[in-house]
């Protein structure tokens, strides 16, 4: 069961999209599984054949569990040794690990034995709290958890669909304020040449084709990430994980209160503005419909989340863990902006970063907000 | 197109982006965007159906033009009314 999130802890395998022997391909949808943001479609992460199906669904499975194996192409069959070899004992660990995984591997403090009895148990050690010396975990604290989850069955009556993500918030927000010492900066950036681009550009187009100015603000966190990597990332096990890939969480509210979610759009850094708009397209209705895939949800380095649409001025944003980086955006406004010793109006966004102070300082923090004003100064290279 | 039309397919696309609204209900004169909670990307995709329905493409400086149902009515009539006389 892939981690879909730092709030997530378990979640309900709904049906299977293959079949032992199917061949698929990395990105292929193989399986569905119910989580507190929805139907979520579990995808793959390498190149194989199916080689077991090893959970039917139905079950509430905690995040570890092994579902499936999958073997890379060419590998041979593992099961059914050869007469002639001297065949290993049916309990051997079998050579293919399982591939369907989404999360980050992080590296946990656990004891052989309870590491053993986590893999018996399919329980995932991130989840388990070490009570050994220096929070290592022991075998107690993996049977502990174990029966943690027997207890906590599907539940009878599915809880409905608003509340349910308003836990899952809840649960990442809670982690979030505990563990993230946040630092906050904001910058004022006149969008006057990016509104002007965005329009003339707008004006030859179709209303199918035309561009919002979020994938303007989307591209150009992208291209300030490069300046400062450091932001991009994950802090896992006291360590800053920065990540080459730049996937931004874009934060979808749903309708009437409905709570927010924040799928990952991949490789920003990849794409051009049309094709982050074509995304866009894709990817809202499908979180608000709650029928997103597992690396939308797994996936993302960073947040960007824009409420200027309400008139909110600043955003004070709370990372989501475990990325290290929020940026915020308010409301395009025309204030008075003094430029070369006159002032003007001008169209001006407050740009705000949240930032873990574990992984990057003050400092660093700035030179984004500089590096995103001056993408937002040249438009058409964005 | 008659005006029931217009008018229908003005619902229809309100109703598809807020499926928990009653866009029958809303005063002529009152601000659709904010009664129904609709933002900007929302009212990009209301404006890709109104094309697709009755074939009318809004320009983005037009927008300022849609901000109430009596509004909406009058600019499509007129851009359809413009339309046909070709």
């Amino acid at each position: 069961m892939p981690n879909l999130g730092a709030d997530m802890e378990a979640a309900i395998l709904m049906r299977w999209r293959v079949q032992p022997g199917d061949q698929v391909k990395r990105g292929d949808i193989i399986a569905e599984v119910e989580t507190d943001k929805g139907l979520i479609e579990v995808e793959v992460f390498e190149d194989g054949v199916v080689d077991q199906i090893l959970v039917e669904p139905g079950k509430k499975l905690p995040v570890g569990t092994l579902l499936a194996t999958i073997r890379g192409e060419g590998q041979p069959v593992v099961r059914a040794p050869p007469e002639t070899a001297a065949p290993s004992s049916a309990k051997a660990v079998p050579e293919v690990k399982p591939r369907v995984r989404a999360a980050p591997i992080s590296h946990v403090r656990a004891s052989p034995l309870a590491r053993r009895t986590a893999a018996e148990l399919g329980i995932d050690l991130k989840q388990v709290k070490g009570t050994g010396a220096g929070g290592v975990i022991e075998q107690e604290d993996v049977r502990h958890a174990a029966a943690g989850l027997k207890e906590e069955k599907a539940p009878a009556e599915a809880k409905r669909a608003p509340e349910k993500l308003r836990r899952a918030i809840a649960a990442a927000m809670s982690r979030s304020n505990r563990e993230i010492p946040h630092y906050y900066l904001e910058s004022p950036i006149d969008l006057t040449r990016s509104l002007g681009w965005l329009s003339e550009r707008n004006a030859g187009r179709s209303v199918q084709e035309r561009l919002l100015p979020a994938v303007l603000l989307i591209k150009a966190v992208a291209r300030a990430l490069r300046a400062v990597p450091e932001l991009n990332g994950f802090w896992i096990d006291d360590h800053l994980q920065e990540q080459e890939a730049i996937h931004i969480g874009f934060a979808i509210s749903m309708r009437q209160g409905g709570g927010l979610i924040a799928p990952a759009i991949h490789d920003v850094h990849l794409r051009n503005l049309d094709q982050l708009m074509v995304a866009m397209h894709e990817l809202i209705p499908r979180a608000r419909a709650g029928r997103l895939r597992s690396s939308e949800l797994s996936d993302a380095t960073i947040t960007v989340t824009n409420l200027g649409e309400l008139g909110v001025k600043t955003v004070f944003g709370v990372i989501y863990p475990p990325q290290v980086a929020l940026v915020g955006f308010g409301k395009i406004r025309d204030e008075p902006w003094a430029e070369a010793g006159s002032v003007g109006v001008r169209p001006v966004v407050t740009a705000t970063l949240s930032a873990d102070h574990r992984a990057t300082d003050g400092r660093r923090g700035a030179q984004f907000l500089e590096a995103l004003n001056n993408h937002l100064q040249t438009p058409e290279a964005l | 197109m008659t005006e029931a039309e217009i008018k229908h397919a003005i619902f229809t696309g309100l109703r598809k982006i807020a499926p928990e609204s009653e866009p029958e209900a809303l005063a002529p004169g009152a601000n659709v965007r904010k009664v129904l909670d609709i933002d900007s990307y929302d009212f990009l995709n209301f404006l890709i159906g109104l094309n697709e329905k009755i074939g009318v493409d809004v320009p983005e400086s037009d927008y300022g033009k849609l901000r109430t149902l009596q509004e909406m009515m009058s600019y499509l009539s007129a851009r359809m009314g413009g339309a046909s006389k070709k």
